[in-house]
């Protein structure tokens, strides 16, 4: 703790011994060490009772800081109804459970440690284990020792409250798929490795050196070597092969089957009746690549979230009122006319009327705007706002799944299975022409050859559609596109999956939500009026704002920049209202007009947020704070504007038109007061006149519109922390490089065109030996992994040389393996 | 020379050995985090853990 008392000589300032947050007036002085607030203390002698202060010597100051957690004791009481307990465990029988909890605040090495000797804290915990990156917690534990409740309730003491939401109810589907497509990958890697060694001989032509025993014991293996290969590691292949045929359509997989069970049926023809060699090494080589390209393809970012709805942040469970009585209820058992109690920081639920006389409900999570908005008694509260302040009641409305954001949801655009057209990429419409152009090849070959020699004729048809089977052709398109996703992963711009790539490539006209997306609170724009601030008053407005997490305080707090803090005494914060304090005997107040007795503004027309600045009952200044847009805007959208045409949604009102159009040109089609269901009907407007619509957005609102247009992306701030369902999640400072991200895309079309002529080229020359009968073991042994290897060096070249020179892929280059 | 028959067999199940092993590694979970078992292993354990149930993570 050296550290941090030498801090304190300097700024004459303490930071927390758990969180590490300043700690503000006297703070909490305890065993020798300051706390920031009671919470704080509280794990701290919680963790020092049980011998866990290890978990401070891992990293410094690792906690979260507890100042705004909640410290109800009935609030997981919800977790005892049996339908909502059955539907969170993994594994229950008659001695343990098995629970695995989400909890976001895993951020180091000492909360792993925490978390994975929670049985220290309570025998009834046999063990656990996290999940760094995914920041999973699985829990086992005695459930009679321990309920699952007190088990939630033991975390959030030690500051680890789990986040229990609403889609943690839906049956979770495993995705187990990936690991088959692993298992197969293993077998066919293991099944080409030694066929290569026992097929070594042939292409020396050392054969005749070995006794005719070996021969045939080499072979004899092959061909067992082969079955699970053919058998197991192909049947994806047949499979997607077979529905296209079924669908009266060819894809990729088509001319793939064909090949395989080709190669496979001539090869053992050729050991068991000719005894000569076949090409089974061949068989398992092309499943090997293909396989991998495939799972190289498959490679997703899963630590992200690519289809949550409302579901995964609204709260499982609601206090209701009930004869002055609080009761906590699953929120599937929340009725219209029930009386809710939402306390600060909680998330309303449904579509409510607010019963207190005031609210500050803050709607980021559906508009991305999160300055807190006022309400006054009897005005209704959507679902989806966050309650900043005091406990309010609410009388529902609107039972949660019908209000006014969530009715998205129930619109026909999600009751579809999402199966976008698959058949109608690239790769997919060439494979059509080419199976019908090899096929032709084949026949002919067969009909010339067999006027002479009818074995001839058939050897030449195999062996053209052995050669020609679309080893390369295949596999240009999964390493191009697997590699593009990666160099996009880098840039901040992640994908859902390498479809989308292809959707980004046809797209002709943008839509942007303008809150949030293109505006962003890091840079707002604040002007401030009245008295000119003095160095001293900047340092008592910087103590005052660095106290409170209100988005305008650290708006304020940002514009100030570098000040030292002054020492403020009995500091405190009205949540969602304002600041007090006292400096040198004088009071000091900042916030709202209402919190500090002014007649609200009737100017509607300059709509922006103010706080307001008192000193002993003077109003000395205003604040003036609007949000700005994120940085390059106006550069992109005028590049975009080249190429595409640019819509803008908005939900606010047109008093920023103005303001706008001299932003960003006024060629732009801009639309306002846009509902959520609005936005969605607009996107599907556009895509009737036949356009490909994307749509940039970030809030819940612009869900409806992310879902239907051809591709949607989610703006975020913080990658892992919040996005609505889309097909890719942009980091919010790179989207100003969407003009590039665009035209790379496009980019990569190219590429994969190109690297099938490439293996067309391949495919001529083999076609050219393979219809004269002259293909040998051996051609194939070269040709085949030539062609596939040249394939996927050139697309992975290429892709990485194009995105080096816009810019995209600056560190070093990616390597595929 | 026959020895060579043997030496097949036995590289042959030895290559099997391994998959098998793999797919057993796979099946228990141990390539689903890349990330936390490299923290996990700096942590070090007290002597007097008298209760030290770090049991391997099985899948049911």
């Amino acid at each position: 703790m050296d550290n941090t008392s030498t801090q304190k000589e300097k700024k004459q300032q303490t930071s927390c011994y758990h969180c590490g947050e300043p700690c503000e007036g006297d703070g909490l002085r305890h065993e020798g060490k300051d706390f920031c607030c009671t919470g704080c203390r509280t794990v701290y002698d919680v963790l020092s009772e049980n011998d866990l202060c290890d978990y401070y010597d891992l990293a410094d100051a690792p906690g979260n800081t507890q100042k705004n957690q909640s410290t109800r004791n009935n609030r997981f009481d919800y977790l005892e109804d049996k339908d909502v307990s059955g539907k969170l465990v993994d594994f229950q029988d008659d001695e343990q459970t098995h629970v695995t909890f989400y909890v976001p605040m895993v951020h180091c090495a000492s909360c792993i440690w925490l978390l994975e000797n929670l049985n220290r804290l309570h025998e009834g915990i046999i063990s656990s284990r996290v999940d760094f990156l995914k920041k999973k917690v699985q829990v086992k534990f005695q459930q009679d020792l321990i309920s699952l409740r007190d088990t939630v309730a033991l975390m959030a003491r030690i500051g680890y409250e789990p986040r229990i939401n609403l889609s943690d109810l839906d049956v979770r589907i495993k995705p187990k798929t990936d690991r088959k497509l692993i298992y197969k990958l293993a077998v066919a890697g293991f099944c080409f490795g030694n066929m290569m060694f026992f097929s070594l001989p042939e292409y020396f032509s050392e054969a005749e050196l070995l006794e005719q025993g070996f021969k045939e014991l080499f072979q004899y293996l092959n061909v067992l070597l082969s079955l699970p290969v053919f058998f197991y590691a192909a049947t994806d292949y047949y499979q997607s092969a077979w529905l296209a045929l079924k669908n009266r359509t060819v894809n990729m997989d088509v001319p793939i089957a064909i090949g395989i069970v080709t190669l496979f049926a001539y090869s053992l023809f050729e050991i068991f009746l000719m005894g000569q060699e076949g090409y089974l090494d061949t068989l398992g080589g092309l499943l090997f690549f293909l396989l991998l390209g495939r799972w190289y393809q498959q490679k997703t970012f899963d630590t992200l979230s690519f289809d949550r709805d409302y579901t995964a942040y609204f709260p499982i469970a609601v206090t209701r009122l009930k004869r002055d009585q609080e009761e906590v209820i699953p929120l599937m058992k929340v009725q219209v006319g029930d009386i809710i109690r939402v306390r600060n920081e909680e998330l309303v639920p449904a579509d409510s009327i607010l019963l207190d006389q005031e609210a500050a409900i803050d709607y980021s999570f559906v508009t991305g705007e999160e300055v807190p908005v006022g309400h006054r008694k009897g005005a209704l509260i959507y679902a989806g706002g966050r309650q900043k302040g005091p406990a309010i009641n609410l009388a529902v409305q609107k039972s949660p799944s019908q209000g006014y954001l969530t009715d998205l949801w129930n619109h026909e655009a999600f009751s579809k299975n999402e199966q976008k057209d698959s058949l109608a990429s690239l790769a997919n419409r060439i494979s059509g022409k080419f199976t019908f152009t090899i096929l032709l090849i084949a026949c002919s070959a067969l009909l010339y050859w067999s006027m002479h020699d009818l074995s001839m004729g058939i050897k030449a048809f195999t062996a053209v559609l052995i050669i020609t089977c679309p080893c390369a052709l295949a596999m240009s398109t999964p390493f191009t596109l697997g590699n593009i996703m990666r160099i996009f992963g880098k840039s901040g711009f992640y994908l859902k999956n390498s479809e989308v790539i292809e959707n980004l490539a046809e797209v002709n006209t943008l839509v942007f939500d303008k809150t949030g997306t293109l505006t962003s609170p890091a840079n707002a724009k604040i002007r401030y009026e009245g008295e000119k601030l003095s160095d001293e008053t900047q340092r008592v407005l910087k103590a005052l704002v660095s106290y409170s997490v209100h988005p305008l305080s650290n708006r304020i707090n940002r514009w100030l920049g570098q000040v030292a803090l002054a020492d403020l005494d009995a500091l405190e914060e009205i949540p969602g209202k304002g600041l007090r304090a006292v400096y040198k005997s004088q009071k000091i107040a900042l916030g709202s007009a209402s919190f500090l007795g002014l007649q609200p503004d009737d100017k509607m027309s300059s709509r922006g947020n103010k706080v307001y600045f008192f000193v002993e009952g003077v109003h000395l200044g205003t604040f003036f704070i609007d949000s700005g847009f994120r940085n390059g805007m106006g550069k992109m959208v005028q590049e975009l504007k080249n190429n595409f045409s640019v819509h803008l949604l908005s939900g606010d009102l047109d008093h920023e038109r103005q303001f706008l159009e001299k932003e960003l040109g006024d060629e732009i089609c801009m639309h306002f007061q846009q509902s959520p269901a609005d936005k969605l009907t607009h996107i599907q407007g556009l895509q009737h006149s036949g356009k490909q619509v994307l749509m940039v957005g970030d809030g819940l609102n612009d869900a409806g519109a992310l879902r239907v247009s051809q591709v949607g992306i989610a703006v975020s701030d913080n990658i892992s922390h919040f996005s609505p369902a889309s097909d890719a999640i942009l980091d919010g400072e790179r989207l100003s490089q969407l003009p590039q991200f665009l035209d790379y895309a496009k980019a990569g079309r190219k590429v994969i065109k190109s690297s099938f002529a490439l293996s067309f080229t391949y495919n001529a020359v083999g076609i050219f030996f393979a219809v004269q009968g002259l293909v040998s073991p051996v051609l194939c042994a070269i040709l085949m992994p030539a062609s596939s290897i040249s394939v996927v060096l050139f697309t992975t070249m290429a892709t990485n040389f194009l995105a080096y020179r816009r810019g995209l892929n600056h560190k070093t280059p990616d390597t595929w393996k | 020379m026959e020895v060579i028959f043997v030496l097949i067999g036995v590289s042959l199940l030895l290559a099997g050995g391994f998959l098998w092993l793999f797919f057993k590694a796979m099946k228990s979970g141990q390539f689903d985090d890349q990330h936390t078992p490299a923290i996990r292993i700096l942590f070090e354990q007290k002597v007097k853990n008298k209760t030290n149930k770090k049991t391997p993570n099985k899948s049911k």
